[in-house]
């Protein structure tokens, strides 16, 4: 998609729904309403790494947070009681952790738009096979490191969830 | 494909697209349209495949079914949806009312984005992407979603059961689907649809389901897997009527509820398609490779496009209707049977396919004696359990009409078209 036109429309469309439900995470008083907006931010950035044409990116964003974590959350929200009480949320730092959080997301996209060149039109190259040469070949040890971190978390989930032989669970 | 239509059309209008200052408007335009078309395709498969999956029912559990509607009842479908769009709009007073209007748009939204990728014929894609078949996994996230929220918002025990039930199901069963799709990704080299296609040739032991016993063992773990994700019987525990009614949607009623049979039904298609494209050899002509089907033009061209749609939907429809034939004989598992199937054989099972494919890969040259020895194994098991399948399907038939001739007297309808 290379026309202006189209770009800055389908950029501002994938912009606003985004942030739109980003605020509806943070400002719903109903926390399934909230999960649920979780969901459509997750979708809104995935949408974003597609237009910037990192389509991999974009997949593996619907893969693991659109149909996982999101997925988790839901479970995990609806498994909850008490869902209709607002006042779940943790109130002690609600005034100051929020001007916190913000200082920090602005240091952030401060950081992050001077460190990142803008203006550069890219073609939409294919990058599957060269983030997949990357991964197995000069980053090769990072990502061994990382699959063997998941593993152990994955023992570790396992453990809990058994727990302990001839015990009371 | 996109671009090269919308250039196509303004070529027709005269106007040149090096210059033309408002392409985007055609490109709108031509989007729209494919959208249009993907969801009419579907509105016309999923209407007389609900007829042609009832009456298959009829025959299979010896009763009639929907004869009453035109000839045969083939416009059963027609009606059934004036019924349904002349319904009331039930919205249960307790419901969440924004996110119950919202989620049969969610789950029928996350069947119709996987037909952006589905290869029709040769040329008949929307969008051959190149990460295609990864982009299919992962979109069923939004049915996921959206069976979630039906289940939650309305506000009833049985539509969550159902709901939770469907998203459990759907997230477990995504691991062998795709675990054994990424076999055929090591096999083909690229996760693009078409891609996949050309990898593979016309013939039968071209087609990857024949390749190695690997890939064979892979398509029906594949297939299994996503009749599972579909929520299909032996798998429906989502909707199991003895249980929970219907599951997720109990409340829906009218259009709504429409939306979540339609999702259903065009997920038949999905299934099929995608098990045509990554094993069946897709929409491959004997004696015609890609290469030159892409070459031809004119009249020619629109003339291969038309004959590989029709070797497409031949391969894909015996598919559907097999799904259907499934779906009609097997029990519907326990939820405890559900997951040992999925955790215990399924992954495993696909775990040992990808191994075996990437061991096969760097082990045998291609077309080298073994590669063809491989072949003829897989060719051989395929054929004697088609062989074995239509035997016992014709055995159960007879026995069926005997038995029928015994108890009432006369001769069991046969052959279809005389049903009465």
């Amino acid at each position: 998609m290379t026309d202006p036109v189209v770009s800055a429309m389908v950029f501002y469309a994938l912009a606003t729904f985004t942030l739109v439900a980003a605020g509806f995470v943070a400002l719903s008083n109903n926390i399934v309403h909230s999960a649920f907006a979780l969901f459509a931010t997750l979708f809104g950035m995935a949408g974003l790494y597609a237009f910037l044409s990192a389509d991999l990116l974009a997949i593996v964003q619907m893969l693991v947070y659109v149909g996982g974590i999101s997925v988790l959350v839901l479970f995990a929200v609806m498994l909850t009681s008490g869902l209709d009480d607002s006042r779940h949320s943790n109130s002690t730092t609600r005034l100051a952790g929020g001007i916190a959080v913000l200082l920090a997301v602005a240091a952030a996209a401060f950081v992050a738009a001077s460190a990142v060149p803008s203006g550069t039109e890219s073609a939409i190259t294919p990058m599957t096979a060269l983030i997949g040469d990357a991964l197995l070949g000069r980053f090769v040890l990072p990502f061994e490191v990382v699959s063997v971190v998941l593993l152990a978390a994955l023992l570790g989930g396992v453990t809990l969830a058994r727990g302990v032989k001839g015990g009371d669970r | 494909m996109l671009r090269d239509v919308a250039n196509w059309i303004e070529r027709l209008l005269g106007l040149d697209p090096a210059t033309f200052a408002y392409s985007w408007i055609t490109s709108v335009v031509v989007i729209g349209v494919m959208a249009l078309v993907a969801f009419v395709f579907i509105a016309f498969f999923a209407g007389p495949v609900t007829w042609w999956e009832r009456r298959l029912a009829g025959r299979i559990q010896s009763r009639i079914g929907p004869n009453r509607v035109g000839p045969q009842g083939v416009l059963q479908w027609l009606a059934d949806g004036i019924k349904c769009f002349l319904k009331e709009d039930l919205i249960p007073a307790q419901a969440d009312k924004g996110l119950y209007m919202f989620a049969p748009y969610l789950v029928f939204g996350g069947y119709m984005a996987t037909f952006a990728v589905l290869p029709f014929g040769a040329n008949l894609i929307a969008a051959d992407l190149d990460v295609g078949l990864l982009y299919l996994l992962a979109i069923t996230g939004l049915v996921v979603i959206g069976s979630l929220m039906a289940g939650w918002s309305s506000n009833n025990k049985w539509a969550l059961f159902g709901g939770i039930r469907s998203a459990a199901q759907l997230v477990s069963y995504e691991i062998p689907s795709a675990f054994s799709l990424m076999s055929v990704v090591l096999a083909a080299g690229t996760m693009s649809m078409q891609g996949i296609i050309r990898q593979q040739g016309a013939w039968p032991w071209d087609w990857f389901v024949f390749r190695n016993p690997f890939l064979f063992l892979a398509f029906f773990l594949s297939l299994t897997s996503s009749i599972a994700e579909g929520n299909r019987t032996p798998f429906d525990l989502p909707e199991g009527e003895s249980e929970l009614v219907a599951g997720y949607h109990v409340e829906y009623s009218g259009m709504r509820f429409l939306w979540f049979m339609f999702a259903e039904w065009g997920n038949l298609w999905v299934i099929a398609s995608i098990a045509t494209v990554c094993f069946l050899g897709g929409w491959q002509i004997p004696g015609m490779s890609p290469a030159e089907i892409a070459a031809s033009t004119g009249l020619a061209f629109w003339g291969w496009q038309a004959l590989t749609l029709g070797v497409f939907v031949a391969k894909a429809s015996v598919l559907v209707a097999f799904v259907i034939q499934v779906r009609w004989t097997l029990p519907r598992l326990r939820v405890d049977q559900l997951m040992i199937t999925c955790w215990k054989y399924l992954v495993p099972g696909a775990l040992f396919c990808l191994a075996g494919v990437l061991v096969l890969l760097a082990v045998v040259p291609e077309n080298g004696i073994a590669d063809w020895a491989l072949r003829g194994v897989s060719l051989a098991a395929g054929l004697a359990i088609a062989v074995a399948y239509v035997w016992k399907t014709r055995a159960a038939y007879m026995a069926d009409r005997d038995l029928y001739r015994r108890m009432e007297g006369k001769e069991l309808w046969y052959p279809p078209f005389r049903l009465p």
